[in-house]
């Protein structure tokens, strides 16, 4: 059995401050940027909600970005990749 | 006396707290809480003071806030609250009821779901969906909304909704099987001769009067309505108002006769005061007759409107009532509303006011 890569996940601010005790650098392993929301959702629970729909897909006004390409749940990930979530401009 | 009385407002950027001794003279305001999320409604459960909130973000979708200290800390939970993969999900909160052992939230796109461990998971409702009427509702202007929620204090299981733009539901058995309750209620919007459907109504608020009983009094966006049955059959109590059309009711919190409305110039006339001059219309007499009440609300140049959760009464013995504007002004009234005060001018948008009356 292959071993899941290692990545790095770089969370919002606006994102980290409804879960007390959450990182804004997240360093994990996960094969895909579901995976990835796995991993955020075991370590604060409710974190999966807040980053994905039911549909399932990631929120609308909510982007993932590898390598300068935005992507979704299933993006399979490499060993050192870095994943921004960002929240997209949005509001009035 | 009571030993305060908070008016929490919910808005377009936040929830906010204003507190008051029972004199209810001098507010002081908190906020924002919630993150400045847009809260759709923010209520108490008077029992405990635990205070929900229930909007959506643009970003991060719906969910319930809760604080068990007055306001000054904060958790939130969406968990459960959600439909099956694949169907349209949730995008807001827009109504709270805490009751008895439960909470109940009503959501966009309407349904209704509850919650038995005070607000920490959701469970769907699924009955209401399950109506044959659901593939036949139709959103109103805010979406399709569920955004009144009404439990019969004597009964938990009865339960009256009101959806936009699908009519007023209700259950007699906690949710399993729903009815219609809209006979009586018009919609104008409907071709000749068929203004008077079984569900399809645009109701825009249902409020249950004093002491239950069967009475209840709704703003509809065609007219105003009150039932002494549960909604089995409504009449109309728009004659003597200045127009039929307006979003919130407020029910006097110890006299079933007393209600509150806040008439609106018209559907197509820009949605303001009428004549710009700003008024709350009271009712003694169940909605036969209506006086305007509006000293010391701005009698010119008034072009704000009042959005359907807007307007609340307090538990004091001379009733206060509050109303907040989409401007962000919120006006309160501690007799009953016979006289007005200006107590905030510069909120964000106000889409909720709901008040609790803390008791020694």
């Amino acid at each position: 059995m292959t071993e899941q890569p290692d990545i790095i996940v770089r969370l919002p601010a606006i994102l980290v401050d409804l879960f007390p005790g959450a990182q804004r650098r997240v360093e994990m392993q996960a094969e895909s940027v579901a995976e990835m929301v796995d991993g955020l959702e075991r370590l604060w629970p409710g974190m999966r909600d807040r980053l994905c729909d039911s549909r399932p897909a990631i929120r609308r006004h909510i982007n993932v970005f590898v390598d300068g390409e935005r992507v979704k749940l299933n993006h399979r990930l490499s060993a050192g990749d870095e994943v921004f979530v960002l929240t997209a401009i949005s509001g009035g | 006396m009571a030993d305060k009385v908070l008016i929490l407002v919910g808005t377009k950027k936040g929830a906010f707290i204003l507190e008051s001794d029972g004199a209810r003279r001098d507010w002081k305001l908190s906020g924002p809480f919630c993150q400045t999320w847009p809260i759709n409604h923010f209520v108490a459960r008077p029992e405990t003071g635990t205070l929900y909130a229930g909007g959506g973000d643009a970003w991060f979708g719906p969910a319930v806030w809760k604080s068990t200290d007055l306001g000054k800390t904060w958790t939130h939970s969406s968990n459960g609250l959600a439909y099956p993969e694949g169907q349209e999900p949730i995008s807001s909160v827009w109504s709270v009821a805490a009751h008895n052992g439960s909470v109940y939230a009503g959501v966009q796109p309407a349904g209704l779901f509850r919650s038995d461990d005070d607000g920490e998971t959701w469970t769907h409702v699924e009955g209401l969906q399950k109506h044959p009427t659901r593939p036949h509702w139709n959103p109103g202007g805010a979406g399709l909304i569920l955004h009144s929620l009404v439990i019969d204090p004597a009964d938990d299981d009865k339960i009256w909704v009101g959806i936009s733009a699908a009519g007023v539901f209700h259950t007699a058995d906690g949710g399993e099987t729903w009815e219609p309750r809209n006979r009586g209620t018009r919609a104008d919007f409907l071709p000749e001769g068929e203004n008077y459907p079984e569900f399809g109504q645009c109701v825009h608020n249902v409020v249950m009067a004093a002491g239950a009983n069967g009475r209840l009094y709704q703003q509809n966006h065609c007219g105003m309505y009150r039932t002494d049955d549960g909604g089995v059959k409504w009449e109309s109590i728009e004659q003597g108002l200045p127009s039929s059309f307006g979003f919130p009711a407020a029910a006097h919190p110890t006299d079933r006769d007393t209600l509150f409305l806040l008439p609106l110039n018209g559907d197509t006339k820009g949605r303001y005061m009428p004549d710009a001059k700003a008024a709350v219309w009271r009712t003694r007499d169940a909605g036969r007759t209506w006086q305007d009440l509006r000293q010391g609300l701005p009698q010119e140049n008034a072009y704000f409107g009042v959005l359907r959760q807007a307007m609340a009464t307090d538990r004091m013995e001379k009733a206060g009532i509050y109303f907040g504007t989409s401007g962000g002004a919120l006006f309160a009234s501690s007799d009953e509303g016979e006289t007005w005060r200006e107590i905030e001018a510069h909120m964000p948008a106000i889409l909720s006011v709901e008040t609790l009356t803390v008791h020694d």
